[in-house]
């Protein structure tokens, strides 16, 4: 059986703006196994929640365009299907959690309402039923009186709590993939660990792959089996997360994981990555982080760097690495 | 229950909105030059005659005097005499106020009926042809002066092409169904009545366009804005992501965030409509309460004139009641 359950090949993104083209993704691979969790790191802007939305062709059309590349769900090419089909898979197959749990419910619709709409969608099933299987997942994720949350608001809820109806919500269909956008990133850290905590073990148990996005190294140390280092709109490395943490190759990498600070160690000043992110309207030709790289050479600044793997299930795309 | 609470409430502001109203509109109808006795009594009436029959009027008071006897007279539901047709003005108002009912209902079904699916068409196809014309729809509605556009449809659609009736509320000849509602078209459909509700029908459409064309555009407008505002949000995106279809999408989770704000404009709207239709009823000759008002201003009809805006007024009072209430039931943060 493959072990890939989804494959992005080649995926190129692009925004139609006033000021330009904007080249949010070029040439992207990337690959999730099946029951794997795999950590989508980098910089705010560099097109985590692109390459996300691309997944599911959420990319608003206009401005956005996905100008190339294939990207295979259980060998299907989700680019090809028709509209009709992939709404099939949508909240169904793949699933979508978001940043802001504030705003991902609607406000004028009770979480009951609103998940029963999506469980009803995909199962077929009757309301009662459909109520059930809603109960029991807010149960899943120890939200306490289930019933009464049904009837509620979201404004009648914490964020923490909204999250957790999302997570509910997102994994009552038993996707195959959940991509999870930042899922945390607006929580109070204790919430943010209890909704990880939530979100491992359930996921794990119905095993479920997961692609995190996320910019928060702990939480990808912490959460994943796989991390892929994305900048500028291009994966630069991926590796297991142990090989990542213990033996970063890619000069960015590095640099990121140098930037973490820790309680052992008396800095003044925090680390940081000298210059700033490119534009992605007219990118550095190239390597795209060659004008932030202290190894760069001639090739850097002509050639795209080709995928060199440096270890087990280790890749790396730099000109550095031989 | 605590909604009901918040009515019987509201209510109670009636009150006071009623004092000022009445007060306001008391002191400036009669800062009016002119002398409603000498109007009434007739140009070649002697002084003597005028003064008699100013004192039976009460004109000789005090202003505040007459007004306290205003009220007073209103506390016991009675809204005086009028001048002009020597009939209660109740009674009066009791002809005229559902032809303008009835024009401003109208009125607003068509704002709605045509304004919120042109509105929503424009947002889903924002930038496209139908947006397009949809604008120039609006901006013609919102330029175009009520006599003006009054005219020409009277033109066109009765003199020149004779499609349609140009004045009053069913062709002469035609007997009025049985009252109770007033409403020409609800009577005639209550009583089963064919020929008058269809003739009905055709006489209210010019009328009726002409005083909602302006509503039309503004509540198109509206609803286009607010569900672009509303489409860019987050739960939009999570309602496609879990699959749904476009539909569902625009017309479940975005349409029933985006009336907030036009239920606004179309409650303004009506209260407009039910105090503006002056000129179209004018125009074509409908029988309502701005055609009343009109000739009741003319002829220095004080009690008449109070009576228009009394109903004008607690139209009003009720329609922000209504919208308020709607409200609740749109928009679950807000409760009463």
């Amino acid at each position: 059986m493959d072990t890939d359950l989804l494959r992005i090949q080649d995926l190129s993104v692009r925004f139609f703006t006033y000021q330009g083209v904007v080249r949010a993704l070029e040439g992207v691979w990337l690959s999730v196994r099946r029951g794997e969790i795999l950590g989508l790191v980098g910089e705010t802007g560099c097109g985590k929640s692109v390459l996300a939305r691309s997944i599911l062709r959420l990319i608003a059309d206009p401005p956005g365009k996905i100008s190339g590349g294939r990207i295979l769900f259980k060998g299907r090419d989700l680019l090809a299907l028709p509209m009709k089909e992939m709404r099939r898979i949508r909240g169904n197959d793949i699933s979508m959690i978001f940043q802001e749990p504030m705003t991902s419910l609607n406000p004028v619709f009770t979480v009951g309402n609103q998940m029963e709409e999506v469980v009803r969608l995909h199962q077929k099933v009757s309301r009662k039923a459909a109520r059930r299987i809603c109960v029991e997942m807010l149960t899943q994720v120890r939200m306490p009186d289930a019933e009464a949350v049904l009837r509620k608001y979201p404004h009648e809820l914490s964020g923490g709590m909204r999250q957790r109806v999302m997570i509910a919500l997102e994994l009552s269909c038993r996707p195959d993939l959940l991509i999870a956008d930042e899922p945390t990133t607006a929580l109070d850290v204790t919430v943010q660990a209890q909704v990880l905590h939530i979100l491992s073990d359930l996921t794990r148990a119905r095993e479920t792959s997961v692609l995190f996005i996320t910019h928060d190294l702990g939480v990808v140390a912490h959460l994943c089996d796989r991390v892929a280092v994305m900048y500028a709109g291009k994966i630069v490395e991926t590796a297991p997360v142990e090989a990542l943490f213990q033996s970063p190759r890619h000069p960015y990498t590095r640099g990121l994981l140098a930037a973490v600070p820790s309680l052992d160690e008396d800095r003044e000043f925090l680390a940081s990555i000298p210059g700033v992110v490119p534009g992605l309207i007219d990118p550095p030709g190239g390597c795209r982080f060659h004008p932030r790289c202290d190894g760069a050479g001639e090739p850097c600044r002509r050639m795209e760097p080709a995928g060199v793997e440096v270890g087990e299930d280790h890749w790396v795309f730099c000109h550095g690495i031989r | 229950m605590r909604l009901l609470r918040y009515i019987a409430k509201r209510l109670l502001h009636l009150i006071p909105v009623l004092l000022g109203v009445t007060a306001l509109v008391f002191v400036i109808s009669h800062a009016i030059p002119g002398d409603p006795a000498r109007m009434m009594a007739g140009q070649k009436a002697s002084r003597e005659a005028v003064e008699n029959l100013r004192r039976s009027m009460g004109l000789d008071r005090p202003l505040h005097e007459q007004y306290l006897r205003y009220m007073w007279g209103l506390l016991h539901g009675d809204l005086g005499r009028s001048v002009r047709s020597q009939r209660p003005v109740a009674e009066d108002l009791k002809d005229f106020f559902p032809a303008t009912l009835e024009l401003t209902l109208a009125s607003m079904s068509l704002c709605l009926v045509v304004g919120l699916p042109l509105g929503i068409l424009s947002a889903v196809r924002r930038n496209r042809p139908v947006d397009h014309a949809s604008r120039v729809f609006s901006v013609c509605g919102v330029s175009m002066p009520v006599f003006w556009l009054g005219l020409m449809l009277l033109l066109l659609f009765y003199r020149n092409l004779q499609w349609l009736p140009g004045s009053g509320r069913l062709d002469v000849g035609l007997d009025p169904p049985a009252s109770v509602t007033g409403l020409y078209l609800v009577d005639a459909l209550l009583e089963g009545n064919g020929p008058v509700f269809f003739n009905a029908l055709s006489h209210i459409i010019l009328p009726a366009f002409c005083l909602s064309y302006v509503y039309l555009a503004v509540i198109t407008r509206i609803v286009r804005s607010s569900m672009i505002a509303v489409m860019e949000q987050d739960y939009v995106t999570t309602a496609r992501a879990n699959g749904l279809a476009e539909a569902v999408v625009i017309l479940k989770h975005c349409l029933k965030n985006s009336l907030i704000p036009t239920v606004t404009i179309a409650g303004l709207s009506v209260g407009e409509l039910l105090g503006g239709a002056i000129l179209t009823e004018t125009i074509f000759d409908w029988p309502g309460m701005g055609k009343y008002v009109v000739d009741s201003v003319n002829f220095l009809d004080f009690p008449a004139i109070m009576g228009f805006t009394l109903v004008v007024s607690l139209s009003y009072v009720f329609i922000n009641l209504t919208v308020d209430v709607i409200y609740a039931f749109l928009n679950p943060q807000i409760r009463y």
